[in-house]
């Protein structure tokens, strides 16, 4: 398997420059493999959302070097970071972030959107292929702020493939639901995984959804404590 | 979604939608700000429209007189003036010296629409014990109705004019008593007397002008001001209005006349109008202001709500001029919308006031203007200063940190 991801010496400080400069990641150094599902894992505050956003080009790391396939993002201008992080990162965050004015298949649809411009027919056809995967193709008419926390997850992680990217980076994304909801969101993402051999990180405190991963990694004080492989990559590559 | 519509024009449409009150309300400020503005401009156009023409069509636009008579202070023969103190002389009724000629050449101007002779003067009209002081004008009626719009004014009679005839305002009529076809006593200072047939009785909307003008042929008026084959004006109207005054000066350089425009003659009128405009102006700009900081109000704290949606946004790969986008064309929207709400109620209020506000006879107080370019200028302005307003909020939109955004 492919590099896909590559993390060298990342460095995030805060208040750079100031008497109060607070440095919150001390060089990451990290790979992922293209069509790896891995839990990062680690107590609150330790750094793992600034790792995601810096991941997710919404942060600029203060040193070191991200890679995502191949291209040094760190040397890239803002609106390249945005082209890319819009084709090749899809985001679940831990409470949806659904746009409440539309609906569940318009939700879906606005990456698309975002990067095309226009609203089509492919756009609207694939959009109601994610959510019959998701199991709510039935919800498809319905607002975002009419769902259930479970459902709204689904619609969430739907539209974070809707670009088929090649990483989809998912914050807590089982932390604001119940048991039976949680296992069935991570079943959801461990299912689109495999099949379409997207690459997922995700930031779980769950230590029973973690054991269902790939790999864990665990994050302390802004430091990699622990890299576990708990499988062996083995399933269908990623198309075209 | 309409597949027509651009991403920022489906995000700024929705957004607005959804905050269904908020947007009322706003389009509700808008609108009132609107039709108080359009309700205002056709007032005021209106009003200035029929000032305008009452004045132009109750007098000339330039009128060309006989100089002033001067005393020539007495000299020595070194120059030094004999006497400090000059007397300025009393201004007899003169004729224009070579009226003919300067006639002639003033019809020929291209920027001259009339010129016509008339003779004015002031007499003493007797009505049994009743005696009014009044100005008489004579006149060639076929022309100098044109300049001066008499047959509009005539209330009673007409405005037909023999040499035994003349018309009166009805003022002077109720004061002497007197209607149409009954006789007055005209005399005049040089000694003219004449009994004349009132002919018609006019109304130009003022007082003075109702008690003192009056109206004669202009051989009954040389007749009676001792004036056999002179007149004392030459009356113009021009291509113009507004360029009367350039015109009066470029004659008064060439020919030796007094040359006077309307502009000069009504300086108290262009004032008035001027301070109106400029009050009004005043008004509708403070009122647009105030449209222009509710739209930005609105919009900031559609941003605050909104910031996570800016976030996602972002972090789906929107640009920042995507999401400045959608703000300023909500401001757009609101603008355009307010405008066209605010434009019906402006009418709807004009047609009130125009149904509502009528003279004790029950006659329109002036006639309305109220021009299609009034209303697409308002959709216009307005549509503008809501993309203005939006420029801020929006701003502050695109530059919103998706990382701060999403974790509110």
């Amino acid at each position: 398997m492919a590099d896909l991801l590559v993390l060298d010496g990342i460095r995030k400080s805060y208040n750079v420059g100031t008497p109060v400069e607070t440095e919150v990641l001390h060089g990451i150094d990290l790979v992922l493999k293209a069509g790896e599902f891995v839990a990062l894992m680690g107590p609150s505050g330790c750094g793992k959302s600034t790792l995601l956003n810096i991941v997710g080009l919404l942060d600029r790391p203060t040193s070191g070097h991200l890679f995502i396939a191949g291209e040094d993002t760190t040397l890239l201008a803002e609106a390249a970071l945005t082209r890319l992080r819009g084709h090749s990162i899809g985001f679940v965050f831990q409470y949806h972030h659904l746009i409440s004015a539309f609906t569940a298949r318009e939700n879906v649809i606005m990456p698309m959107l975002v990067d095309h411009g226009r609203p089509d027919a492919p756009m609207e056809r694939h959009a109601d292929e994610l959510l019959d995967q998701v199991g709510l193709g039935k919800w498809r008419d319905t607002r975002a702020m009419n769902m259930s926390g479970g459902q709204q997850q689904r619609v969430a992680i739907a539209r974070a493939l809707a670009m088929n990217p090649l990483l989809v980076l998912a914050d807590e994304p089982t932390g604001n639901l119940d048991t039976a909801s949680a296992q069935g969101v991570f079943e959801l993402m461990r299912r689109f995984n495999l099949q379409r051999g997207t690459t997922f990180l995700v930031v779980t405190h769950n230590h029973e959804l973690a054991a269902q991963c790939d790999r864990i990694i665990d994050l302390v004080d802004g430091r990699l404590t622990g890299d576990r492989r708990i499988r062996a990559i083995d399933r269908v590559s990623r198309p075209g | 979604m309409r597949r027509w519509l651009t991403f920022a024009w489906i995000a700024a449409l929705r957004f607005l939608s959804e905050g269904r009150m908020q947007t009322g309300f706003i389009l509700g400020g808008i609108a009132i700000g609107v039709g108080v503005i359009v309700f205002m401009s056709a007032m005021l156009t209106s009003v200035q429209t029929n000032f305008t023409n009452r004045v132009l069509t109750s007098q000339p636009q330039i009128q060309l007189k006989p100089p002033d008579e001067v005393a020539r202070p007495l000299r020595r023969h070194d120059g030094v003036v004999e006497a400090a103190i000059v007397q300025h002389p009393t201004q007899r009724i003169l004729s224009l010296d070579q009226w003919q000629t300067i006639l002639s050449s003033m019809r020929g101007r291209s920027d001259i629409v009339v010129a016509t002779p008339s003779v004015s003067g002031s007499a003493l009209a007797v009505r049994g014990d009743a005696s009014r002081s009044i100005g008489i004008l004579g006149m060639e009626p076929d022309d100098y109705f044109r300049i001066v719009r008499m047959p509009d004014y005539i209330i009673a009679g007409e405005p037909s004019l023999g040499t035994d005839d003349i018309l009166v305002g009805i003022d002077l009529a109720n004061d002497l008593g007197a209607t149409v076809g009954d006789k007055l006593n005209i005399t005049t200072g040089p000694g003219g007397s004449r009994i004349l047939t009132i002919r018609g009785i006019f109304d130009l909307g003022n007082r003075g002008a109702n008690e003192r003008n009056t109206y004669v042929q202009l051989r009954t008026a040389q007749s009676l001001l001792n004036l056999i084959g002179g007149v004392t004006e030459i009356d113009l109207t021009v291509v113009d209005v507004y360029a009367a005054e350039t015109v009066a000066q470029d004659i008064g350089a060439v020919l030796p006349v007094k040359a006077e425009s309307w502009i000069v003659t009504n300086a108290q009128f262009f004032t008035a109008i001027w301070a109106q405009t400029l009050s009004s102006l005043l008004i509708r700009s403070f009122v647009g202001l105030s449209v222009a900081f509710g739209i930005a109000a609105v919009l900031i704290v559609s941003v605050l709500q909104r910031s996570k949606d800016i976030g996602i946004l972002r972090a789906m790969g929107s640009s920042r001029g995507k999401i400045l986008r959608i703000f300023l064309i909500q401001g757009g929207v609101l603008g355009f919308l307010g405008s066209l709400l605010g434009s019906f109620m402006g009418g709807i209020a004009l047609f009130a006031w125009y149904r509502l506000a009528r003279q004790a006879n029950g006659a329109e107080l002036f006639p309305l203007v109220v021009e299609p370019s009034l209303f697409l200028f308002s959709a216009l302005l307005a549509t503008i200063t809501g993309v203005l307003a939006g420029m801020v909020p929006a701003l502050r939109a695109a530059r919103l940190d998706p990382v701060e955004a999403i974790r509110g």
